[in-house]
């Protein structure tokens, strides 16, 4: 395993494989990110291609006073905001999508009842073994791929590729409220198509 | 329920499970945070949704991260020969 440091003197050399493991390492959650700022799929990987050829032009300047990691998401994020901005897309956090509730109301109890707002019945557990199974990683993987392109983004680069919150809002420019609530939305709607899928089979 | 009703008001089931993700963040208030732990102690609905997002989570991270295209690839190795060339 390389370090970054190393990974940084290889590109500036012109080493062909450094930029490789680079782009495995990097190029799709870009992508991904870039959605959530243009309309569509093409624009962000055109964007996520003009990212790299800014990286490796400016690989001279970087300094190394932030991560590479947070470099590069940065130079995406500013390009990806100017991209969305001139196709007259609102910012996606100035609009955030309309609050949905993390479980249905009808769970709970009404407010005719003597405990209103509590579980009219408990939520089942999943069972360890099914949770692992091949067939439910693909019920999260769809639940994800339907997700808006914020949430999808934050939970990926949260709970698949295991950043941190503060590695998260760094790269996206996000406030850690809305980081937040961008994930807390993203797990509670894969939570629920876990539970559904789970009891349904 | 009452007792707790004399300090505060109890958080509701239909609350806690918004305030799940800030709780396993560890961004909730402290006054909010011991709240949610009295209110998880003796409530089993909220202990099993607690599982539940946690089990979401870790299920989650066994996703494999997103793979590089074949064609992606390509066209950015093409591109940074090119870049490579030009720089000299």
């Amino acid at each position: 395993m390389q370090s970054e440091a190393q990974l940084v003197a290889a590109l500036r050399a012109g080493d062909e494989e450094a930029f490789r493991k680079l782009i495995e390492m990097y190029h799709a959650m870009l992508v991904r990110v870039a959605r959530m700022y243009v309309s569509n799929q093409a624009t962000a990987e055109d964007v996520a291609a003009e990212t790299w050829l800014a990286v490796l032009q400016g690989i001279d300047r970087f300094e190394g006073r932030s991560s590479l990691k947070t470099w590069l998401f940065r130079i995406l994020t500013n390009r990806a905001k100017t991209r969305g901005i001139r196709e007259g897309r609102s910012l996606p956090f100035s609009a955030l999508e309309p609050d949905e509730p993390a479980v249905d109301a009808e769970r709970f109890h009404g407010a005719d009842h003597n405990w209103p707002g509590h579980w009219a019945s408990a939520p089942p557990s999943f069972p360890e073994e099914r949770l692992l199974a091949a067939e439910t990683r693909d019920v999260i993987e769809r639940t994800i791929a339907s997700l808006p392109p914020t949430q999808r983004a934050v939970i990926s680069l949260r709970d698949v590729e295991g950043w941190s919150a503060e590695e998260v809002c760094n790269a996206l420019t996000l406030t850690e409220t809305n980081q937040r609530v961008l994930l807390h939305r993203a797990r509670s709607a894969v939570r629920a198509a876990l539970e559904q899928y789970l009891e349904e089979s | 329920m009452t007792q707790a009703a004399n300090t505060y008001e109890e958080l509701s089931c239909q609350e806690l499970v918004e305030l799940v993700t800030d709780y396993l963040e560890g961004a909730l208030p402290a006054e909010l945070h011991e709240r949610f732990d009295e209110h998880i102690a003796h409530c089993k609905g909220c202990q099993a949704y607690l599982a539940q997002m946690r089990a979401t989570v870790r299920a989650t991270g066994t996703l494999s991260p997103e793979s590089l295209s074949p064609e992606a690839g390509s066209a950015l190795l093409e591109a940074f020969r090119g870049w490579r060339h030009e720089s000299g």
